[in-house]
């Protein structure tokens, strides 16, 4: 068992005295397998996977009967020992390359910093294994995307350099906020097979977060499905129609679908007693 | 003939962003254009409307020539976010089209106006911030819909929003065009999307049109262009390739 | 009356604002000292103990402070208090004038040079930098010795100074700000360009502005002190908080009350503005705050 949520509760007091209870209560288990969480905005599917990494907001308040990886327990853990998991052992992967690698560092310079925050290794190695890592996510000319900057890249170049970067650590676990959100259609199942490759080449376990529902389920074992911040349904990702909740039922049928054109279409009537 | 362009180019600076385009629109149409980022569909809308300049080709639009051309054209635009001006209400955003072209009657016509959107009157006089990004987008549309013009450019309309009101706006469009019998020119990336809502879509890669054909035919998988049937593969998923 | 709905979106909207403005305790410390200026300023006639201009060499002169005079008198034999608080109007004045003169300009230069591009945006651009190139003391005394001295000369000197930097901010603001969907749709519903000038992008630009104005604020007071100071402000027997220091200066070591007085009046004014400044920046452009 790499990771357990149990009861995982996060909330932001306001000024006024109120608090926003971004994730209400979501427990999970993650071995060595792809799991993906699903959820539309407000639903706290990134939020979750935040928590995990302790990179929420400050003035954020995050409570769980057990938060635990490997063993540690994540929510009793000092900031530095947190510090050394993150990237090392948990590691993440953002939505939008453009906002989440540093613009003014060249992209190799980037990732030998993130191999050397975790080990000790000199120069030279340094730039072999970060190389290798630029080769390791496809990309073919390795030494002349090492000089480029950030801005210099495409958005699919860039994620592959986001993934290289973030798993140059070989973390056990990778969190995947969003990764293929911001490219073309085209562009994600490149990402993806990259993604893919890597996760099962090195045996990570994955916890993939996205809004788009048929995405997560081609390409993780198993889905939970978030509403207004509490996990409505899990299912196995080859059973998608057997999906019981009447969330996870509208938002299956509410998308178009080249093969089953329906005029108009069916549109979520929410309920509130999903919230409960 | 609502909407005729021939040979159309853009150009920024020396980048050509468009090239040499031709399509038609015609009355009544629901029209699709469908390509990945750099494609050039969205420059098309905008030099259709004349918000980029054109330079080469013609763009003809239909309707009542004695009108001006934003009585005859509209468009939505992608980001519900950054299409409303921040510090105008709702109604100061939907009157002041109707203000410009000295189109009395403002109060009635919006009150009908947020009626067609299904926003109701409780939100006339909100900020765009107090407003979810289905209910901007929501407000767009009427804006766009205020000066009655007959052909809509909608630039991927419902992308940013959450799948379950996509739905939403999708169903509100199309019964929008039913029933006021516009024409719609819709730029999506999404080929779902574009199939539901159009009956003739264009595929765009580079600036360049790659093919063109009816939804019918596009549904059924009936493509000539290998790069179609690229974005078609892709609509689907993920496929994991053999270890 | 009942309010029409629009007119209630609009207070809404500023009682928010109110809110997220009154939950910082320094802000409202530097708009509660201003509130006080503007009010002492109002009320001076009447608050002032003394007159302000007559002094009696023989028995008043130099007096340190004591319950008749609570601040002393000056080499002239005037009340140093009374002084202070008719001298109040003079700051307020000249802090009002340069903000409605400069302000107005900077924004009008700067939204047009960077809604209009092109060769607008040079011209109005480099006219900029020619006014920015001007020292204000120096511009000041060509003023003065020009015009003669005086505070409306003064006034003036600072304003034609401080515009180009509310140009330059308004110009920035502006290049963002064209880029939105929300012009383009303006622009395609017919607008002509005066009205999304001004009813979609200064209001944008403004805030920015405003911040900027108000920080501003401390250092005119200064400016306006210092050509006071070098008696180019207002003239004698006006007392003008910067003319006063002036006076002082001969007596600093035996009588300090001379010019401490309206040393501290102009630093608690100044860092009043500062404050208010930071404050109404938080909440109005919460992007460069944090």
């Amino acid at each position: 068992m790499m990771l357990e949520v149990r009861n995982l509760k996060v909330s932001y007091p306001q000024r006024d005295g109120s608090v926003i209870e971004a994730v209400r209560g979501v427990s999970f288990s993650l071995s060595k397998e792809r799991l993906g969480i699903v959820g539309e905005s407000g639903s706290g599917k990134s939020q979750t996977g935040r928590a995990l990494m302790g990179l929420l907001a400050p003035g954020a308040v995050v409570t769980a009967d057990a938060l635990n990886f490997a063993g540690s327990d994540l929510l009793t853990m000092k900031e530095n020992q947190r510090r050394a998991l993150r990237g090392s052992r948990i590691a993440m992967i953002l939505q939008d390359p453009k906002y989440s690698l540093n613009p003014v560092m060249r992209i190799g310079t980037q990732i030998i910093e993130a191999l050397r925050a975790h080990r000790r290794v000199n120069a030279a190695d340094a730039r072999t294994r970060m190389l290798a890592s630029l080769s390791e996510v496809g990309i073919e000319d390795p030494e002349r995307v090492a000089q480029l900057y950030p801005h210099e890249v495409s958005g699919g170049m860039g994620q592959r350099v986001m993934i290289a970067m973030m798993t140059i650590g070989e973390p056990e676990l990778l969190i995947a906020d969003e990764p293929t959100s911001a490219l073309d259609v085209t562009v994600q199942l490149q990402v993806l097979a990259v993604l893919d490759r890597l996760v099962r080449e090195r045996g990570m376990g994955l916890l993939f977060v996205s809004h788009d529902l048929r995405l997560v389920s081609s390409f993780c074992d198993r889905i939970l499905i978030m509403y207004a911040g509490r996990v409505v349904e899990t299912l196995d990702s080859g059973r998608l129609d057997e999906a019981k909740h009447p969330y996870t039922r509208g938002l299956l049928d509410c998308l178009p679908r080249l093969d089953a054109p329906r005029h108009p279409l069916p549109t979520l009537q929410r309920d509130e007693a999903w919230k409960s | 003939m609502m909407l005729k362009v021939q040979d159309l180019q853009v150009s920024f600076g020396e980048f050509t962003a468009v090239h040499a385009l031709d399509l038609e629109v015609s009355a009544g149409q629901s029209f699709g254009l469908v390509g990945e980022s750099g494609s050039g569909k969205s420059t098309v809308l905008r030099a259709i409307c004349g918000l980029v300049k054109v330079a080469a080709g013609t763009v003809q639009i239909g309707g009542d020539a004695a009108l001006p051309l934003s009585r005859r054209v509209q468009m939505v635009f992608q980001d519900p976010y950054g299409s409303l001006h921040p510090r105008h209400t709702v109604d100061r955003t939907l009157t002041e089209p109707l203000t410009i072209h000295g189109i009395g009657d403002s109060d009635r016509r919006v009150t009908e106006m947020l009626d067609a959107v299904a926003l109701g009157q409780r939100f006339r006089y909100r900020y765009p911030h107090e407003l979810s990004g289905g209910q901007r987008q929501r407000v767009a549309i009427a804006r766009a819909l205020m000066l009655e013009p007959r052909l809509l450019l909608l630039d991927e309309p419902t992308s940013a929003l959450d799948a379950s009101v996509q739905a939403e706006v999708l169903n509100l469009l199309d019964a929008l065009r039913r029933e006021r019998g516009l024409s719609y020119l819709m730029v999506s990336h999404d080929l779902a999307v574009v199939t539901h809502l159009c009956s003739q879509v264009m595929v765009m890669k580079k600036g360049r049109e790659v093919e063109t054909l009816s939804a019918e035919k596009l549904a059924r998988g009936e493509v000539a262009q290998g790069y179609t049937r690229e974005l078609m593969k892709a609509a689907v998923g993920f496929m994991p390739s053999a270890p | 009356m009942k309010q029409s709905p629009q007119m209630q979106a609009r207070l809404r909207r500023a009682r928010e604002g109110w809110q997220a403005f009154a939950r910082n305790r320094l802000a409202l410390l530097g708009l509660g000292l201003i509130v006080l200026l503007a009010v002492v300023a109002l009320l001076a006639p009447w608050l002032a103990p003394f007159d302000p201009t007559q002094g009696d060499l023989l028995k008043t002169r130099l007096l340190p402070p004591s319950s008749t005079h609570w601040m002393g008198t000056d080499d002239q034999g005037r009340d140093i208090l009374s002084r202070l608080l008719w001298g109040s109007r003079i700051t307020l004045f000249i802090v009002t004038l340069v903000a409605v003169l400069a302000a107005p300009i900077g924004l009008a230069v700067g939204t047009a040079a960077g809604f209009f591009s092109g060769w607008v945006d040079q011209a109005l651009m480099r006219v900029t930098d020619v006014f920015l190139a001007f020292p204000r003391l120096i511009l000041a005394l060509a003023l003065a010795a020009a015009l003669g001295p005086g505070i409306e000369n003064a006034v003036l000197a600072i304003a034609i100074t401080s515009w180009p930097p509310y140009a330059r901010i308004a110009r920035a603001e502006t290049l963002s700000i064209r880029q939105a969907d929300f012009i383009a749709a303006i622009q395609l519903a017919g607008a002509s360009n005066g009205r999304i000038l001004l009813g979609h992008v200064m209001p944008l630009a403004l805030p920015s502005l405003i911040v900027r104005v108000t920080l501003d604020m401390a250092g005119i007071i200064l400016t306006a002190a210092g050509l006071g100071f070098l008696g180019l402000g207002a003239q004698p027997p006006s007392p003008e908080w910067g003319a006063m220091i002036a006076a002082g200066r001969a007596y600093v070591l035996d009588q300090w009350w001379v010019a401490a007085g309206p040393g501290v009046a102009i630093f608690v004014v100044s860092l009043a503005f500062n404050l208010l400044g930071d404050g109404l920046r938080d909440v109005l452009d919460p992007k460069a705050g944090e």
